[in-house]
């Protein structure tokens, strides 16, 4: 992955709603991701953050209004889009290898088996996993398959990384070494992001930008530009008065929309 | 052989002792019963001969032909039905009346088009295996991981990558377990094909046994089938254990 090599994704979301099983899980999303920008999304649980990142993925059609990438309506899943499961161990194929995991996003592309391999092994080391290419997710923790899947992702060469609280399951140590991973991983591809998540502090982090959905029918209701400098640190970006500032307003906002 | 597989062997040994001892006292003079002893010598006499194995290579050739033709369908259509609901929905009543026919019901139909021989034989053994085969890929390719089939669309594969790439893959462990439970119906089909119909085989030859008055040699066959069907069995166990590991077999077999 060299810098600008798959220069980033536009997403615009035009009066998106969308009904399911006769309920309206999202109502009259309007929305521009630039390309390159970084982007999370939070909101009280059920209140169409998934969903939201579902239609951006194309796993999802609108009912109503269209999502637009780069340009062109959305149809359906694209090798452009890689995603990033929550759970890991549904997403992964537990009779692959790593390295065989990481294998089935190029065989997708049609890259001819000689080239794959120096290509995998850069990306597992990339994502810090060389020595595991031989291991089975099963024999992996949950960190390293969450980063097994990640490397998969980063094969696509994707335009956009969608990531479903992608570090949700992991314990606080791995969340932060995988925060400052992706950050960096992701300045130097030039990809978009849409990170969805429901730990605030997360989400101001990593975030360009902070999205709150208030929920039933989910919606836009809060739209934060987050303009701490990067890069970022663990300790020295959390302490800062303006990340404090941010983590009250999103709290607030959260607060106020479960009522 | 480990201790409870001795203990295993333990009681039917006593028994058939204890048979051979009552029988050589009381001078047993039978058409359906013959001592231990006088079964054994029948055996291997017929394995002397030829006749034993030439009728076994004759009933597996039958069983595993019928095997790999209605298994392979059943493996096909199960798989199709698995993925696509729609033609699930339109095949359903029609499969749902088959199924319950007893294979052997088919014995007259198949003689009358096919004759006597190999093709009956195999075409009623391949109806039998198919509806094992049918069932478990396709309950097997219905419960695979919403998930894997996500990523299989997130990174656009193509219809037959996703099949050979996950689905299979996926539903292997239960396709191999159906193959295993057909081997078996394969081989009890086919003797009893044989026995009924079919002049050839291991079922022919206990026929032919039973009208010259030889129990000793009916048994013989008796403890004959009993021996293949185990290693049969036992073998494709062990196939199993080593392509998908000790677990597989572990929850299942019993």
């Amino acid at each position: 992955m060299t810098a600008g090599a798959s220069p980033g994704a536009e997403f615009v979301f035009d009066s998106v709603t969308l009904d399911l099983g006769g309920r309206t899980i999202l109502e009259d999303v309007s929305l521009k991701v630039r390309p390159g920008e970084f982007v999370c999304v939070v909101g009280a649980s059920g209140g169409g953050k998934t969903t939201a990142l579902r239609l951006a993925a194309g796993l999802y059609t609108p009912s109503r209004g269209s999502v637009m990438l780069n340009g062109e309506r959305l149809r359906g899943p694209s090798r452009d889009l890689a995603v990033v499961f929550q759970d890991y161990g549904k997403a992964l194929l537990p009779w692959r290898t790593a390295y065989g995991n990481v294998s089935l996003a190029l065989e997708a592309t049609g890259i001819p088996s000689s080239e794959r391999s120096d290509r995998i092994e850069k990306l597992l080391a990339t994502v810090g996993l060389p020595q595991q290419a031989e291991k089975y997710p099963s024999e992996m923790s949950g960190g390293m398959q969450q980063r097994l899947q990640i490397a998969r992702c980063l094969a696509q060469n994707p335009k956009a990384l969608l990531m479903d609280e992608p570090f949700g399951a992991l314990d606080a140590m791995t969340r932060q070494s995988l925060q400052d991973e992706v950050l960096a991983l992701v300045r130097g591809s030039g990809a978009t992001v849409i990170f969805v998540t429901h730990d605030l502090e997360e989400a101001i982090y990593l975030g360009d930008r902070v999205i709150g959905l208030l929920p039933h029918p989910g919606r836009i209701g809060i739209d934060v530009p987050i303009a701490l400098p990067r890069p970022r640190d663990q300790l020295a970006t959390r302490e800062s008065g303006e990340f404090l500032r941010l983590r009250r307003e999103l709290f607030d906002f959260i607060k106020a929309s479960e009522k | 052989m480990n201790t409870s597989r001795v203990k295993g062997v333990l009681l039917p040994a006593i028994a058939l002792l204890a048979f051979e001892g009552w029988a050589q006292f009381s001078h047993l003079q039978s058409d359906a019963l013959a001592p231990p002893s006088a079964i054994i010598i029948a055996l291997l006499k017929a394995i002397g001969d030829g006749t034993l194995l030439g009728a076994t290579v004759d009933t597996l050739a039958a069983a595993f032909g019928g095997l790999a033709a209605g298994g392979g369908a059943g493996l096909l259509v199960g798989v199709v039905l698995g993925m696509a609901r729609p033609a699930d929905r339109l095949l359903e009543v029609t499969l749902e009346c088959l199924r319950p026919i007893p294979p052997i019901a088919l014995l007259p139909i198949a003689l009358i088009a096919l004759g006597f021989g190999y093709r009956m034989e195999i075409c009623v053994v391949a109806f039998a295996c198919f509806w094992p085969l049918m069932v478990l890929s396709r309950t097997a390719v219905r419960s695979i991981e919403p998930g894997l089939i996500e990523v299989s669309r997130v990174l656009e594969l193509s219809y037959l990558a996703k099949i050979f790439k996950v689905v299979l893959p996926a539903s292997l462990p239960t396709i191999f377990l159906a193959f295993r439970l057909a081997a078996g119906v394969a081989l009890v089909v086919s003797v009893t094909v044989e026995i009924t119909i079919n002049p050839m085989g291991l079922g022919a030859g206990i026929m032919a046994a039973q009208q010259a008055l030889r129990p000793d040699l009916m048994l013989a066959y008796l403890v004959w089938i009993g021996v293949v069907g185990y290693a049969l069995n036992d073998g494709l166990f062990v196939a199993q254990r080593l392509f998908f590991g000790p677990n597989s077999t572990r929850a299942r077999q019993k």
